[in-house]
């Protein structure tokens, strides 16, 4: 009882020092069990079938990231608590000098984080399932949702989660707290604080060449994920870049105070200019013995940063996208030239059949819709990929070795495809007899395309022979969805004599045709009820001929976007809300446990007539390097990252248009690490004061 | 003479009404412009508490200090950080270099926070090493040299300024003989060829035996005064030991 009485007295005492460990397993817990309480809110809200769907998809995900974001905190927990142990050496021994053994002295670091967990995990679900009440607002609004009916939730099954997520967690750290003090010598425990880090200076010659070949390195990796991006043509040779910038990265922080401070001693009028040279070396010493943390940070605040914009950009792109590739109600289309093996007589006489004819032959009153527009699309064995690519094919092949080179093109006759285009309102083609245009809006595909078409590449459709109009890919698509996905589709004109076996697919496109007893959603329900309803003729029909009929509409497309974009979204979010505060708090612990070592230091400034003034400054340039440091790092590695990943899912963002979530990702950033940062400096300022 | 320091009647009391201490008993004395005085007395004879009113580090409760000609009780805020940096400099017994700066870095400290022009402070910093012959200690960082070397880093620095006055409180108390007396050795060739006007307080009586004169100090008061004249060292030690059995088993760790 008596040690029991002890941790209670000392982590009241070091509450300082413990302030923001506390508050940062606090946010912890409670954003843990604000993301997994989400399938509890999802229950209130009234929402659309394919949202719901997301939703759970969301749900699914967010338990995967959890295993993820649990080790994160983990290392940051068993982390933290490591260096808020070891500066308590001293009192350690003085538990011994009195005669406890060192499991009592275990017991007492027990009992402190018994205290300290329990209290931790209630403040943080308190906070969480208050936090998760916010969160379903902000659910309801990203889904629009209907939030009629408001209820007070509350998930017992995240809650029981979160307690064992963290209760691992906290036996981690008792576990740990016990192996180091068994390994505790009494003549070092009480010869600690004396003793002191012994400074390690390295080399600076050694230093000024590490820093060189880490730069060369990071550039090398900076080029090949931007510029070089066509080069990396497998996975390994991802991997050795990303492994590349991660070893520089750390050989950056192992070298550049080293390398800053030989290149501020060349300038002795800013080197010996008031305590500049006190700060340089504070930073020189306390980088030189945090290399791996600093590494650590940098990369966890570059994925934050990245994840954060990367996602929020996607999200808008997404959104954009989807305005511009809806433009008309719905999509109908159905293979033609069924084969006879697999396939009803019905189906196989259908499938030669358009679309129209085959939904009023089964029943459909075609007055649901309006501006309708029949096109069919042909393939030859003559223009396979394979072909189009013409010269270029063996480059592609080594390029992008993932296509089916011999799969045939997609072929549309000129008048039909500007039928089609003439209703979405996109651009019309012309061609001359012995011309084709390839339409294609998939970037890495286009890429790929305007390599041969930049060689004139002719192709033979038909037994004739068409040399393309332009030297580039056009813009255009046949199927609405909501990004841009046509590979490519080659348009020839309406001479070509393309025959009723080369069929391969049926469109037709049109509009609701609404009027003021119904809008867009009431038909499109009564649509939804002719493909899907068990007692709807038209169902019935299709099903008992064995004819399949697929549709695409624009309100699904934009649901699944808006919900692919939103779950994007929340992931990023919590992902990057785990990464910042795991980072920051480091950094500020970091930081505040060495505040001893400098309260000495700067005592000694004190004596030799440094002012506060001075003192503040010096003391805020010092922390706010060391927060900068591997910020600064961090962004420039997202500025290619984020590229990276963009090019990765083959869209194509303008600066600007990246600069509303880029200005988002900063603000976030700001108030949270900046946040750590002034609490840090606070904090440090009040002891340095005290000394 | 210029008299650099005067002290008129201090006294410094701490504690409250019920149970006052008198730490300084109504103490005055000069001290002339190139003088090298000490203060000698045991533990708790309020010698430490002298020199921090001195330093300005404390307030004395009654009296005045002048450095100068300048009362020193008077000043405030900045203009006593500026009062300390410029005129008064220290050398203490435990060093107080700073473990992440060179040697070199140490000394030039003390000039760069008095923003001085950075080809002096190089120049001022190589001449002063040179004179304290720690010239091949300039690169090393304090862990890395011998105490005695750390201690005439530190009296480098606390000189580099050109102070009026230089504390020393127990500048040998860490230190082996022979450092010890290569330290005092340097503080009397400091003395002599640069005029500069120290106060050191000590116990022992070998690094006292350096100083022109001696100010022994009992109970908070100036008990009794030494002074060197025309002495060699040797006799002027056996002047102090004499006045250190006089004060009896108090001083008894002396030498």
């Amino acid at each position: 009882m008596m040690l029991f009485k002890l941790s209670v007295k000392n982590i009241s005492k070091s509450m300082k020092d413990y302030t923001i460990y506390f508050l940062t397993l606090i946010m912890g817990v409670a954003i843990f069990y604000m993301f997994n309480s989400l399938d509890s809110q999802e229950a209130m809200l009234e929402v659309s079938s394919s949202t719901k769907e997301i939703v759970k998809m969301m749900v699914d995900m967010i338990g995967m990231v959890s295993v993820l974001v649990a080790i994160i905190l983990g290392f940051l927990i068993v982390y933290a608590n490591n260096f808020l142990i070891k500066r308590r050496k001293k009192e350690f021994g003085l538990y011994m000098t009195l005669g406890m053994g060192k499991w009592q002295v275990s017991r007492i670091l027990l009992g402190e984080t018994l205290i300290i967990g329990l209290m931790s995990l209630v403040v943080g679900l308190l906070v969480g399932v208050f936090g998760s009440q916010l969160m379903s607002v902000l659910v309801a609004k990203m889904f629009q949702a209907d939030m009629s009916v408001y209820q007070f939730v509350f998930s017992k099954a995240a809650c029981l989660k979160t307690c064992i997520y963290f209760g691992v967690m906290y036996l981690a750290v008792m576990a740990f707290n016990v192996f180091t003090v068994s390994k505790y010598k009494l003549i070092d425990l009480l010869t600690a604080v004396k003793k002191g880090e012994k400074v390690k200076m390295k080399n600076p010659v050694v230093c000024v060449i590490v820093f060189l070949i880490a730069v060369g390195m990071l550039v090398w990796a900076y080029y090949k994920v931007t510029a070089g991006y066509a080069t990396i043509s497998n996975r390994n040779e991802l991997f050795v870049t990303i492994f590349a910038g991660i070893i520089s990265t750390f050989l950056i922080f192992w070298s550049i105070s080293g390398f800053v401070l030989k290149l501020v001693q060349t300038r002795k009028n800013v080197y010996l200019n008031g305590t500049n040279l006190f700060v340089l070396r504070q930073i020189h010493n306390k980088i030189n013995t945090t290399v791996v943390s600093m590494t650590i940070i940098c990369l966890l605040l570059f994925m934050t940063i990245s994840i954060l914009s990367a996602s929020l950009s996607l999200n808008n792109m997404l959104k954009k996208d989807m305005e511009e590739m809806t433009p008309v109600d719905i999509n109908l289309y159905k293979e033609a030239n069924l084969s006879e093996k697999e396939f009803s007589d019905a189906a196989i006489q259908d499938s030669k059949l358009p679309i129209s004819v085959t939904l009023e032959q089964n029943g459909l009153d075609m007055d649901v819709l309006k501006d309708v527009v029949e096109v069919t699309t042909y393939a030859t064995e003559e223009l396979t990929w394979k072909e189009s690519l013409g010269v270029v094919y063996e480059e592609a092949k080594q390029q992008v070795p993932f296509i089916e080179y011999q799969s045939t093109e997609d072929i549309i006759k000129l008048s039909d495809y500007n039928k089609i285009a003439r209703l979405y309102g996109i651009k019309e083609y012309e061609l001359n007899e012995d011309e084709y245009i390839v339409l294609c809006d998939y970037d890495n595909m286009v890429q790929l395309r305007n390599l041969a078409l930049q060689y004139a590449t002719t192709i033979t459709v038909a037994g004739k022979e068409y040399h393309t109009k332009y030297d580039e890919c056009q813009p255009g698509y046949i199927m609405m969805s909501n990004s841009h996905t046509n590979a490519g589709i080659v348009v020839v004109p309406d001479s070509c004599n393309l025959t009723e076996d080369m069929q391969t697919m049926h469109f037709l496109i049109g509009n609701y045709n609404t009027d003021k007893d119904r809008d867009e959603k009431e038909v499109e329900a009564l649509f939804n009820d002719y493909f899907t309803n068990e007692k709807s003729l038209l169902y019935q029909n299709l099903e008992e001929r064995g004819i399949l009929l697929h549709n695409m509409t624009k309100i699904d497309l934009i649901e699944s976007g808006n919900g692919m974009g939103n779950l994007l979204t929340f992931i990023a979010m919590y992902l990057g809300v785990i990464f910042l505060i795991a980072s920051s708090a480091i950094l500020a612990l970091k930081e505040l446990t060495e505040n001893s070592d400098n309260q000495q230091r700067y005592l000694v400034l004190r004596k030799i007539g440094v002012d506060e003034k001075m003192i503040n400054q010096t003391l805020f340039r010092q922390i706010g390097i060391f927060f900068l440091a591997p910020l600064v790092l961090a962004i420039i590695h997202s500025v290619f990252g984020i590229q990276f990943a963009l090019k990765m899912m083959a869209m194509r963002v303008e600066i600007s248009e990246m600069l509303p979530s880029v200005i988002a990702t900063a603000a976030f950033l700001v108030a949270v690490y900046g946040g750590y940062f002034l609490a840090t400096y606070v904090g440090s300022k009040n002891i340095m004061k005290e000394g | 003479m210029k008299q650099v320091l005067e002290v008129k009647q201090i006294e410094k009391y701490y504690g409250n009404k019920s149970n006052l201490t008198k730490a300084i008993d109504n103490i005055s004395f000069d001290v002339s412009e190139g003088e090298f005085v000490g203060i000698m007395g045991a533990s708790g004879s309020g010698k430490t508490t002298f020199l921090n009113c001195v330093s300005t580090i404390d307030r004395v409760t009654a009296g005045h200090i002048l450095v100068n000609g300048e009362d020193i009780t008077k000043l405030k805020g900045n203009r006593l950080n500026k009062f300390r940096r410029e005129e008064l400099g220290f050398i203490f017994q435990d060093f107080n270099l700073l473990d992440t700066l060179t040697a070199y870095e140490n000394i030039a400290l003390a000039l760069t926070i008095q923003k001085v022009n950075s080809q002096e402070i190089d120049k001022r910093v190589k001449e002063i090493a040179s004179k304290f012959d720690i010239t091949e200690t300039m690169n090393k960082y304090p862990y890395q040299v011998s105490g005695g070397q750390k201690q005439r880093i530190a009296a480098a620095r606390a000189i580099i300024t050109n102070p009026k006055l230089i504390l020393a409180d127990e500048p040998t108390g860490a230190l082996d003989s022979k450092a010890a007396r290569q330290l005092l050795e340097s503080m009397e060739r400091l003395n002599k060829e640069m005029n500069a006007t120290i106060l050191m307080v000590t116990h022992d009586a070998f690094t006292a035996s350096y100083a022109d004169r001696i100010l022994f100090m009992k109970d908070g008061a100036i008990f009794n005064e030494l002074v060197k004249g025309n002495d060699t060292r040797k006799e002027f030690f056996a002047k102090i030991i004499d006045v250190v059995t006089l004060l009896g088993g108090e001083l008894n760790d002396v030498i």
